[in-house]
């Protein structure tokens, strides 16, 4: 019998009961579909309930096997459970690198797949799923369908993106970038507010790597104001000559584990506007360039183990949209001055630039992303609201991976696509079987 | 011995959870691997998963080890023996039906002790020969006292428990070593779905770890979970009038 748990999504809201399964393999999936709502869950880092499925979750965390790697053209074949983080540790220190990563290296492949998650580099390089040779889904039927760009393109796009609502990502062939060393060039530019920032990232176009910390709660002419970070992978020569013998090697950075939930006191407009006061002074000193480890430099908040609970018992939910090129600059400042008015700030707020969108459900296309977090609250939860309706007024759309709120009819009204793949959902028979809690509240 | 100058492990009953663990973990230090099970095809992908993480040589071998005159040629083939080897050989069965049905009674006894004793008493005689080698036996902390919940598989792990010790007193200074490792609650397919207190419940890497463990620091009993060795401690002192009378 399978047990029922309360699970919650990263941000630790909301919290909802589901029965929870942890295949093995293809079978013990195959036995899991059943009417009522399934839904593959790999790191669970997804922010809202995306991974909670509407009667049955399925931890694809035994599944998580490599299964080859082609040293010729980068590709490795793994089950769906396997983490960035694992990858990384085997194939970094024999040359490869993830193309495309998100801000934690703790999300499942098949995560990465099923949000066709982007990195910093999605501005040149695209989303996950550019690298994504191939899938194996297992549908509704329980038959395993392998889908790529050129068979089964239709069921390949609508998976990428389709937050694990075409069927169970088994495992999939993704293509590593080959690297020379484990640093990253990085180049800070400051810009005091957000017309230089924007600037700054058009500028930046060559760049492999751009993201920008915002300080979401300056205001008046400091409005947007920015540290952007460019990043390029360091050549063996830009190693200092010490380094060179040992490309890979860098030193593991000390691990901090938040031990209990921050008191809810500790979250305010003062404390949160005094850390990003002080993160802006500290950065804007850091001007210019500098080396630094992959770890440091994609990850640097997956140094502090469980940092979700520095929002407290609460938990936390994450906006962030993305608003297309022509209307970001207006769309951006209006979120930015009433996110301020508000106070209601969050410790990190990220913009960047993203590229050309592609087919499914996937989230990027050409414009800016602005991604901030709130503590649960009456105020936030309000804040929220208006910064939807503002997004939505600027022909914006929603990144469901962090989603916890967003109502159905938002969703449909921002994103014709949706209404496209609830439709696909039902003419395959995906939405009898394939659910989460979100994909409920969204009527996906 | 590899290129990593590590002794090769043989992992008798590889397929189990504890026994890919086990694998997993002695080849991240750099020791080839040999898997032997039953329907040991499926276990390619796991060999794959072992060989590509670690970058060490993994096999795998077809093995039934209650086919005791197929097991003594697979013992015999080798030319050398594998420098460790480690039984994780075992079946928990259901009491009730072990209780009735003498097939299945038997089954359990002869998978949790016949097999792993002989396997790894071939295996000494090898190694004692070669004057040098590690023999792993994974028996159970349900041996240590014959309990009514349970008694059937308890009494095969306790016989287990007994061989192992003596095959340690004959080898001793004779350069082969005898681990016996009792793992207590392990998260496993065996226990998928029983209500166990989660304090007591391992996990499949723990055990691992407390192994590799105990073969680098040549331990002779190890407890997985330490609060075993004081529970059993306890079980063991009740006399049997009053022990008698519990539910364990």
């Amino acid at each position: 019998m399978t047990p029922s748990v309360a699970l919650s999504g990263w941000g630790r809201f909301p919290t909802c009961w589901t029965r929870l399964a942890a295949p093995r393999g293809p079978t013990d999936v195959k036995a899991e579909l059943s009417p009522g709502g399934v839904i593959a869950r790999g790191g669970g880092r997804a922010y809202g309930d995306s991974a909670i499925g509407s009667s049955r979750t399925l931890d694809m965390g035994r599944m998580n096997r490599m299964l080859a790697f082609d040293y010729e053209t980068g590709t490795l074949v793994a089950e769906a459970g396997v983490r960035l983080s694992e990858i990384i540790d085997v194939f970094l220190p024999r040359g490869f690198f993830p193309f495309v990563t998100p801000g934690t290296k703790f999300v499942s492949l098949g995560g990465a797949i099923a949000a066709d998650v982007h990195g910093k580099n999605h501005h040149k390089d695209g989303s996950f799923g550019a690298f994504v040779e191939w899938i194996d889904v297992m549908g509704a039927d329980g038959e395993v369908t392998r889908a790529g760009p050129r068979d089964n393109g239709a069921l390949f796009e609508w998976t990428l993106g389709g937050m694990g609502l075409t069927g169970i990502i088994l495992r999939a062939a993704i293509r590593l970038r080959p690297v020379e060393t484990a640093w990253i060039k990085q180049q800070t530019l400051v810009a005091p507010d957000l017309d230089a920032a924007l600037d700054a990232f058009e500028r930046a176009d060559e760049a492999t790597y751009s993201v920008a910390w915002i300080d979401c709660l300056a205001s008046g002419k400091e409005l947007g104001r920015s540290l952007i970070l460019l990043g390029e992978h360091a050549s063996a020569e830009d190693l200092p000559p010490e380094q060179r013998a040992h490309p890979f090697r860098t030193a593991p950075r000390r691990k901090r584990t938040v031990p209990f939930d921050a008191p809810r006191f500790t979250l305010n407009r003062h404390t949160v506007r005094a850390f990003n006061a002080a993160y802006w002074r500290n950065g804007s000193k850091r001007e210019g360039e500098a080396l630094v480890d992959w770890d440091s430099y994609f990850y640097p908040l997956d140094a502090i183990l469980g940092w979700n609970r520095i929002y407290g018992r609460r938990g936390f939910v994450q906006f962030q949209c993305v608003l297309p090129l022509d209307r970001a600059r207006d769309g951006l400042e209006r979120l930015l001055l009433e996110t301020s008015q508000a106070g209601q700030g969050s410790f990190l707020a990220v913009l960047k630039r993203l590229g050309p969108e592609r087919g499914g459900l996937s989230f990027p296309m050409s414009g800016y992303t602005l991604a901030l977090d709130f503590p649960v609250n009456r105020r936030a939860l309000a804040l929220i609201e208006r910064l939807e309706s503002i997004a939505i007024e600027h022909g914006g759309r929603f990144y469901l991976a962090k989603d916890a709120l967003l109502g159905a009819r938002s969703l449909h009204e921002a994103d014709p696509r949706a209404g496209l793949f609830r439709q696909m959902r039902s003419e395959r028979g995906m939405n009898g079987v394939f659910g989460s809690r979100q994909s409920d509240r969204l009527l996906l | 011995m590899s290129e990593t100058g590590k002794q090769r492990v043989l992992i008798l009953g590889g397929r189990s959870d504890i026994g890919l663990a086990i694998a997993r973990r002695f080849a991240a230090d750099g020791h080839p691997i040999t898997l032997a099970a039953r329907n040991a095809q499926t276990l390619e992908d796991d060999k794959a998963d072992i060989a590509l993480r670690n970058a060490v040589e993994v096999s795998v071998e077809e093995l039934d080890v209650l086919d005791t005159e197929a097991m003594a040629a697979f013992v015999a083939k080798g030319a050398a023996p594998p420098g460790i080897v480690v039984s994780v050989i075992g079946v928990m069965g259901d009491q009730h039906e072990n209780q009735r049905v003498a097939e299945q009674a038997a089954l359990v006894m002869r998978t949790n002790y016949e097999a792993p004793a002989l396997a790894l008493g071939l295996y000494a005689e090898l190694m004692e020969a070669a004057g040098e080698g590690v023999l792993v036996g994974v028996s159970s902390v349900a041996g240590d006292r014959g309990r009514g919940s349970n008694y059937v598989y308890g009494s095969a792990k306790a016989g287990f428990t007994a061989y192992l010790s003596g095959l340690r007193n004959r080898l001793s200074g004779k350069g082969v070593h005898v681990v016996t490792v009792k793992p207590g609650f392990v998260a496993t397919r065996m226990t998928d779905g029983m209500d166990l207190p989660q304090r007591l419940v391992a996990q499949p890497e723990e055990v691992a770890e407390a192994i590799w463990h105990a073969v680098e620091k040549r331990r002779d009993v190890v407890y997985v979970k330490p609060v075993w060795r004081w529970i059993m401690g306890i079980i063991g002192m009740l006399p049997e009038r009053v022990f008698k009378k519990t539910s364990l």
